[in-house]
């Protein structure tokens, strides 16, 4: 993976020097709020609910082991002894204080680690899919391209005060597991004629106005892809609005302007940029793209691997649930589920954080994922191992076998933590967690993916979730609509919502009968409720959630 | 005639720790909301909030949050202002550890 450089490292550094005198001025009465609130926000530092949130980055989701035993040191050190990962591939830290910040960053710093531009109208952290690098089929690792981006737009002069948050996703494979379409700018890189490069998504985002991606250029060579992104967010920094937030996305200037005549604009304004280049992007992209090599794969088999799947239950479950083909026939991709019943989704203490950078250092070629939907990967597995870290994670109560399925659900902080939401998302995934292992269903109903959000601002991607869940305050009481049919994958699309919202304690009760409408009506085990959705339509789900007259929702 | 006025709590949060607090009868600041000061006029209560504004260095994001009299105090009526005397639920973190 990418190692820091002298000038990342120096430069990230004298970012901390800076902050740390910051942060001195403000305790000593020197900075008021209003002067201090963007210096904060520019390194991850937010006040929440109840305390301060340091949202760190971690650059397209890989982590070495190092950095995640920082990461623990980190929560035990300054915080509560756990960190929670969020949907954009970062960490948030729940409970430092204002003091602290300055020895957190620094310790980040440490392990080419920071906070930078996880705040603020700038290009934010930038995410890839979660099995880059590793999954078989894949046209092209993303993250050297992500890393590109991360290091053009890390304190990019042009770019520092866009009309509002910038976010990139990249994929290198069809099965689109970065969600590219719900970003301000997706990338899907393609090969044309034997030659690599990018297919280019803009203005998708989910939010106050969800929308999906629609495609400015369907291929861009890699020799032209940073000047050309440099140029749509050129003329997005020009056109995009300022003069009204929720309208201040690119979505919405694509939207009111046109994908034609932004592609016009994009066009000239790339003839312009690319002779200023000079090369010396590829130059930085050839030295990026090395340290991103595939480790050197084991030939050593896969050991006692099928008499261990054939022997023991738990551990095909396991096998069966939580892996996924790797590029080596001998290796398999390992995710780690954060979501055991009744656990808080995205959620890891400082134990598990250690166990997990022992197994990929011990067994797993050094790398660990994090992935958008808040669990933990070893991308890198030999399947000789894979045994002994199921052991281990059993331990440490990080062997649930549940990824892709009803319990593995995506939840913002929501009003838990979030000071911008509307109503809790934690404690609603827990209890549909925890209810529907009660009724042994999980397996029956199979692949399923409930994204809840606390806001409308759609942190857990409700919109993008099979089942979706967006709380809301509806006259001082929080209220819960669902929406239906959504999709993340290549081909995305919006759920549709249900009718009206149910209240706290209803929502569960709810989710129950739409799955028990699924069950009734699906075609054999074989459909899922996405397909079952898509063959029957909303009706005989607003039939289940509201009945005839609608009798037990409330008026919201 | 005027509609009643809602009786407001000054709350914030701690510069240094980011907890939630309330301005107290005495000026100074209290982390418990029963014993916060209930402003029962809104004259009062944007003079109290300018106060606080004003009081940077020591509270961030003042406002007024609506109350009701309870019988050891003020008591919050939006489910917000109930966490936040009280701290997520997904862990006896925040105040509700300390209480």
């Amino acid at each position: 993976m990418y190692r820091y450089s002298e000038f990342d490292a120096g430069f990230v550094r004298a970012r901390v020097a800076q902050f740390r005198a910051q942060v001195a001025r403000r305790i000593d009465g020197s900075l008021t709020e209003e002067e201090f609130k963007p210096l904060r926000l520019m390194n991850g530092l937010y006040l929440q609910l109840h305390a301060y949130m340091l949202r760190v980055a971690i650059p397209y989701g890989t982590l070495n082991s190092a950095q995640m035993r920082q990461l623990a040191m980190i929560a035990d050190r300054w915080d509560r002894g756990y960190g929670h990962f969020t949907t954009r591939q970062n960490i948030q830290f729940n409970w430092p204080a204002l003091r602290d910040v300055p020895d957190m960053l620094a310790a980040l710093a440490d392990v080419g680690m920071h906070a930078i531009q996880t705040s603020g109208n700038c290009i934010r952290n930038v995410t890839a899919d979660h099995f880059a690098g590793a999954a078989a089929g894949e046209v092209a690792d993303p993250r050297p391209v992500a890393e590109l981006i991360r290091q053009w737009s890390t304190d990019h002069p042009e770019f520092q005060f866009l009309p509002r948050k910038f976010k990139f996703a990249v994929t290198g494979h069809a099965d689109d597991r970065a969600v590219t379409s719900a970003h301000d700018i997706g990338l899907r890189l393609v090969r044309r004629d034997g030659e690599l490069g990018a297919a280019v998504l803009v203005g998708g985002g989910l939010g106050r106005t969800p929308m999906i991606g629609k495609v400015l250029a369907d291929f861009v060579p890699m020799a032209d892809l940073l000047p050309y992104l440099e140029a749509v967010v050129a003329v997005y920094n020009v056109i995009g609005r300022r003069d009204n937030k929720y309208k201040a996305r690119i979505k919405i200037t694509v939207h009111e302007t046109g994908i034609d005549a932004i592609r016009t604009q994009v066009e000239a304004e790339f003839a312009a940029r690319k002779p200023l280049f000079s090369g010396i992007d590829q130059a930085l992209l050839a030295q990026i793209t090395a340290p991103f090599a595939p480790p050197a794969f084991s030939d050593q088999g896969v050991g006692g691997f099928a008499a261990d799947y054939a022997a023991d239950p738990v551990f095909r479950a396991f096998v069966d649930t939580n892996t996924h083909p790797h590029r080596h026939p001998d290796y398999t991709i390992a995710t780690i589920s954060l979501k055991a019943h009744g656990a808080s989704p995205g959620d890891c203490s400082s134990a598990q954080m250690r166990l997990i950078a022992d197994l990929a250092a011990h067994y797993a070629h050094d790398e660990i994922r994090i992935s958008h939907e808040q669990n933990v990967v070893l991308p890198h597995l030999p399947k000789r191992h894979l045994k002994a870290v199921h052991q281990a994670l059993w331990g440490a109560g990080l062997a649930t076998a549940n990824i892709g399925l009803l319990s593995d659900i995506i939840a913002c902080p929501g009003m838990d933590y979030c000071a911008l939401a509307t109503a809790r998302s934690i404690p609603v995934a827990q209890e549909i967690a925890t209810h529907f292992d009660a009724l042994k269903l999980e397996h029956d109903i199979g692949p399923l993916k409930i994204k809840i959000s606390g806001c409308i601002n759609a942190c857990g991607h409700h919109h993008v979730g099979h089942i979706g869940i967006l709380g809301l305050d509806r006259a001082g009481v929080e209220s819960y609509q669902i929406t239906l049919g959504g999709d993340g994958g290549p081909d995305a699309v919006i759920g549709e919502r249900a009718g009206p919202g149910f209240a706290y304690d209803q929502i569960v009760p709810a989710i129950e009968r739409i799955l028990r409408a699924y069950l009734g009506l699906r075609i054999g085990r074989a459909e899922s409720f996405l397909a079952a959705y898509r063959r029957v339509g909303m009706e005989p789900f607003k039939a289940a959630l509201y009945g005839a007259g609608g009798a037990e929702a409330d008026a919201a | 005639m005027p509609a009643q006025y809602v009786p407001k709590v000054l709350t914030a949060n701690a510069l240094l720790e980011g907890d939630v607090v309330y301005l107290a009868p005495d000026g100074g600041w209290t982390r418990h909301h029963d014993h916060a000061l209930m402003i029962t006029d809104a004259v009062t209560a944007e003079l109290h909030l300018l106060d606080a504004t004003a009081r940077g260095h020591e509270v961030v994001g003042a406002y007024l949050a609506d109350a009701r009299p309870g019988p050891k105090g003020p008591e919050p009526i939006h489910f917000r202002e109930v966490f936040r005397t009280r701290g997520p639920s997904n862990y006896a973190h925040g105040k509700q550890e300390r209480a």
